[in-house]
């Protein structure tokens, strides 16, 4: 009883702080302990208390690397795999996240104040999965006949790869340049710039006009250049000297603004591809080659 | 100053020895149940237990078709169901495996997903929703979401089953005008029957927050199920 008692407040310590007395004061002070670190012994009483020594040794700082190590698995899980890191980034009323989407194709002039970014993850993400949603939409649309499963992994990893990839290379560039914004911020707008592209997809499935690409890419200049302003507008604001603003604005512009050419035409294209080839009936074109094969053999036999 | 110490080392042991050491561990179901029927679970025959897990599945299924504001889905969880559904829906939704044989290269069949990616579809969708659910302030748990999300899904596999049937016939526009309008309608009952769940554990005035990503969810799922036209 009177071990347990001692050893009982050193246990509450156990999470903070490892000591090596009471490592060892454990192993001598339990009631219960068999010795289990004595491995059946030769018989010769020469070299083994020296292997006993070592043995429990090795025991101890192997319990001891094992103790640290679950503890600071524990400790680094508490702290980045809890979900509530997130939570602040998802405290939006559903007002706020309109009113953004609004002004996400309202740009304001840069002046000498900053612009507000807005640090926030939920309007951003369901903007990207409506676009994805809107990519499958506008690949059906156009053909009834396509691989759903290629494509929709396809529309997955382009659409998070341009979001996550793009915050990442202006993030760097923004350190470079010396702008005031945060890597959160950067993430925020890059998504709310995206729902120019939504708009311009959607449009552009439902009012579908097949060889002619005019009125697409009125649709890119006004929605496109509309956010790529906007966008431009808050780096802008928050960046001084002429060439980094240079770099940054050109940047996000070109980016922006290539990735919605690229998923009208690289989509299309792929759609147009497996259609045109679908629909020419493979199938036929073979007892043809049969029949020809075989005529030129009758004409040579 | 030792013998203070010891009387109340004493003191506190005897502290412990009126700390009740016995009792009943309660199981959520034991409300329901006595402490007996715990024990007689074990020697009832496997067809009982077996019947009485797809009782409450059935009666799960039963809820989200004609959807009240009840909370049967969300007190006793279980994932049979949703795992039934998915299962099923990946089964008829898949479409028929490149043919090697053929000369041309590019014909890969009807070009249906595999069963894999249908399945993994579900999940990370239905993951993904509740953790935006969760991360919106909901006070639900996560496997508690993830349950009615995909037993809600049941409506859709009702739609996948008619227009399977409706395949059979030749194709034409108006049966698929037909295949889209009752995609759509089973489309509108999940999303409703869901939103009568979950409504209740987000705070009362970012219930739109939490179910646009229930609708785009769905929405994918419908999509698949639109787009499958299997030509045996």
């Amino acid at each position: 009883m009177a071990d347990r008692g001692q050893s009982w407040p050193t246990q509450q310590d156990e999470s903070a702080i490892i000591d090596l007395g009471d490592v060892n004061d454990r192993d001598d002070g339990s009631d219960y302990e068999t010795d289990m670190s004595r491995g059946p012994t030769d018989g010769s009483g020469k070299g083994s208390l020296e292997e006993d020594v070592r043995k429990r040794l090795t025991d101890n700082v192997t319990q001891m690397v094992w103790n640290a190590g679950t503890q600071q698995a524990k400790r680094a899980w508490s702290l980045y795999g809890n979900i509530d890191i997130l939570r602040p980034y998802f405290n939006v009323e559903p007002h706020e996240v309109r009113t953004r989407l609004l002004q996400s194709f309202l740009p304001r002039m840069p002046s000498s104040e900053k612009q507000r970014a807005y640090r926030e993850l939920y309007g951003p993400l369901m903007v990207v999965f409506t676009l994805i949603a809107l990519l499958l939409f506008q690949m059906k649309a156009a053909e009834h006949k396509v691989e759903e499963g290629t494509l929709m992994g396809t529309a997955f990893g382009v659409c998070f790869t341009y979001w996550w990839g793009t915050a990442a290379l202006m993030w760097f560039l923004s350190y470079v340049c010396n702008a005031h914004i945060t890597s959160i911020q950067l993430l925020s707008l890059l998504g709310y710039g995206l729902a120019g592209h939504c708009v311009v997809i959607l449009l552009g499935t439902l009012i579908h006009t097949s060889h002619d690409h005019l009125f697409f890419y009125l649709l890119w200049a006004v929605f496109g250049g509309l956010s790529t302003l906007k966008m431009v507008g808050v780096i802008l604001s928050r960046t001084h000297g002429k060439s980094q603003r240079l770099i940054l604005s050109c940047t996000i512009a070109a980016i922006h603004l290539l990735f919605l050419l690229y998923l009208h035409f690289a989509y299309h294209q792929i759609v147009e591809d497996l259609s045109r080839v679908l629909d020419s009936d493979p199938v036929v074109k073979q007892p043809e080659v049969v029949n020809n094969v075989r005529t030129v053999s009758k004409g040579e036999i | 100053m030792a013998d203070v110490e010891s009387v109340d080392f004493l003191k506190n042991q005897e502290g412990l020895n009126d700390v009740p050491l016995e009792g009943e561990i309660l199981s959520p179901n034991a409300g329901t149940e006595g402490e007996e029927q715990e024990f007689n679970t074990l020697d009832e025959p496997v067809r009982e237990t077996i019947m009485r897990d797809l009782k409450a599945i059935g009666i799960k299924f039963w809820h989200v078709l004609y959807p009240k504001q009840s909370k049967a889905l969300l007190k006793e969880w279980d994932l049979w169901g949703p795992l039934i559904l998915c299962v099923f829906m990946a089964i008829m939704l898949q479409g028929s495996s490149p043919d090697s044989s053929s000369s041309n290269t590019k014909d890969k069949g009807d070009g249906g997903p595999q069963f894999a990616e249908v399945f993994v579809i579900f999940w990370v969708g239905a993951v993904v929703v509740t953790l935006n659910t969760k991360l919106l302030g909901g006070n639900i748990s996560f496997f508690q979401s993830i349950c009615v999300l995909g037993y809600c899904v049941c409506p859709l596999t009702v739609a996948l089953i008619v227009c399977r049937i409706i395949l059979i016939a030749t194709q034409s526009t108006l049966l698929f005008i037909i295949r889209f309008v009752i995609v759509i309608a089973a489309f509108g009952w999940s999303t409703f029957a869901s939103t009568a769940f979950l409504a209740d554990s987000q705070p009362s005035h970012r219930k739109a927050l939490a179910i646009y990503p229930i609708f785009l969810f769905y929405f994918v799922i419908s999509w698949l199920i639109i787009s499958h036209t299997h030509t045996s």
